[in-house]
């Protein structure tokens, strides 16, 4: 476990020096991403105990997004002066990605002619 | 001994141990009621332990940031899970190459109504420019939708939380959703929630199946990548 926590924060922390050395808009995480992603195509797979601690991680991805939700309580009276257009913009523009997404991709799946082995 | 409870609590309060304990411990009383809803989305585990935390710091006139030195740790960890999400990205190779074109296409157009249809909707209702400019990278993962926000002029702070609302909104509203519009591909449900609602929706999708939360967190990637890439050319544009 302490092996596959180890490559995860030596990922994440090549994606930061990259960003911050070329000064890129992504954060340091997401080309981290990119880079095990590179690195497992490269590798063939990861290690089953890079697996588990991921899937361990990932689990509770949910958990990690509670402080800075918590955060909110910074910004009660923007939130309070500006909640309709805040609330409707949320709701309806949320909604509508996901619809309009889901759509355009099923649509295009069926247009676009796929390989035989997935017929 | 009850005298002393405010000069306990001052102590503790002033050590990372009481906000990094009271957040796991919100998140799995959270949890249990998600299961006792039998797993409903709109009991959806974050909103519920955000709301405790909420209602417990706001009682005890704990402020923000004392609450913060403690979770910090657990924020924290957002770094290593977003390199993690290449472990499931990586499980579904084969059908993200057959599918490349297709999802491109899904990815451009989502991006760009994510962000656009919020600007527009605020500002037709009256939200301040401000605000405007904090909602559109609503879509997008928080660390990245706070350096958005900075670089086209929103408020970072109010942008990470408006990307929770809009993450939570969206794991609520994806099952009502698919089920009025018959979407039924694993992959299409997880990746239209992933550039929707980022790493939130990638959590609710994770929980219908792995296929679902792989694509969600390529479409949750590619989605900060994408919209990094794009506001800060169209916004200026936009907002003029």
């Amino acid at each position: 476990m302490i092996g596959a926590i180890t490559l995860l924060l030596v990922f994440q922390l090549l994606g930061e020096v990259l960003a911050q050395g070329f000064g890129l808009p992504i954060p340091g995480p997401v080309i981290g991403m990119a880079l095990l992603f590179a690195a497992l195509i490269w590798r063939g797979g990861p290690s089953p105990e890079l697996r588990n601690t991921a899937q361990g991680l990932l689990q509770h991805l949910s958990l990690l997004f509670v402080p800075a939700g918590t955060g909110v309580m910074l910004h009660f009276q923007r939130l309070s002066d500006e909640w309709l257009p805040l609330l409707v913009s949320l709701l309806v523009s949320t909604a509508l990605t996901i619809a309009l997404t889901a759509l355009l991709l099923r649509w295009l799946l069926r247009a676009v002619p796929r390989s035989k082995e997935d017929a | 001994m009850t005298p002393r409870l405010g000069e306990i609590w001052v102590y503790l309060a002033a050590s990372p141990l009481l906000g990094l304990t009271m957040t796991l411990l919100a998140y799995q009383g959270a949890c249990y009621l998600n299961r006792r809803c039998g797993g409903h989305p709109l009991a959806n585990p974050v909103l519920l332990a955000v709301a405790a935390l909420v209602a417990l710091l706001w009682f005890t006139a704990t402020p923000y940031q004392t609450y913060f030195d403690g979770a910090q740790f657990v924020h924290f960890l957002l770094g290593p899970a977003t390199v993690a999400l290449a472990i499931p990205l990586h499980a579904q190779l084969g059908r993200l190459k057959r599918m490349a074109l297709p999802l491109f296409g899904a990815l451009l157009v989502g991006s760009l109504t994510a962000a656009l249809s919020a600007v527009a909707i605020g500002g037709l209702l009256g939200a301040s420019q401000a605000t405007q400019l904090s909602l559109a990278p609503k879509s997008v993962t928080t660390p990245i939708a706070m350096g958005i926000a900075e670089s086209i002029g929103g408020l970072p702070s109010l942008t990470a939380v408006l990307v929770i609302a809009t993450g939570i909104l969206g794991a609520m509203a994806a099952r009502f959703i698919y089920r009025a519009l018959k979407i039924e591909d694993d992959a299409v449900r997880g990746f239209a929630l992933g550039i929707a609602s980022h790493g939130i929706g990638t959590a609710r999708a994770f929980q219908d199946s792995e296929q679902a939360g792989a694509f969600a967190a390529l479409a949750m990637g590619l989605n900060g990548l994408m919209t990094a890439l794009l506001l800060p050319v169209v916004m200026p544009w936009v907002i003029g």
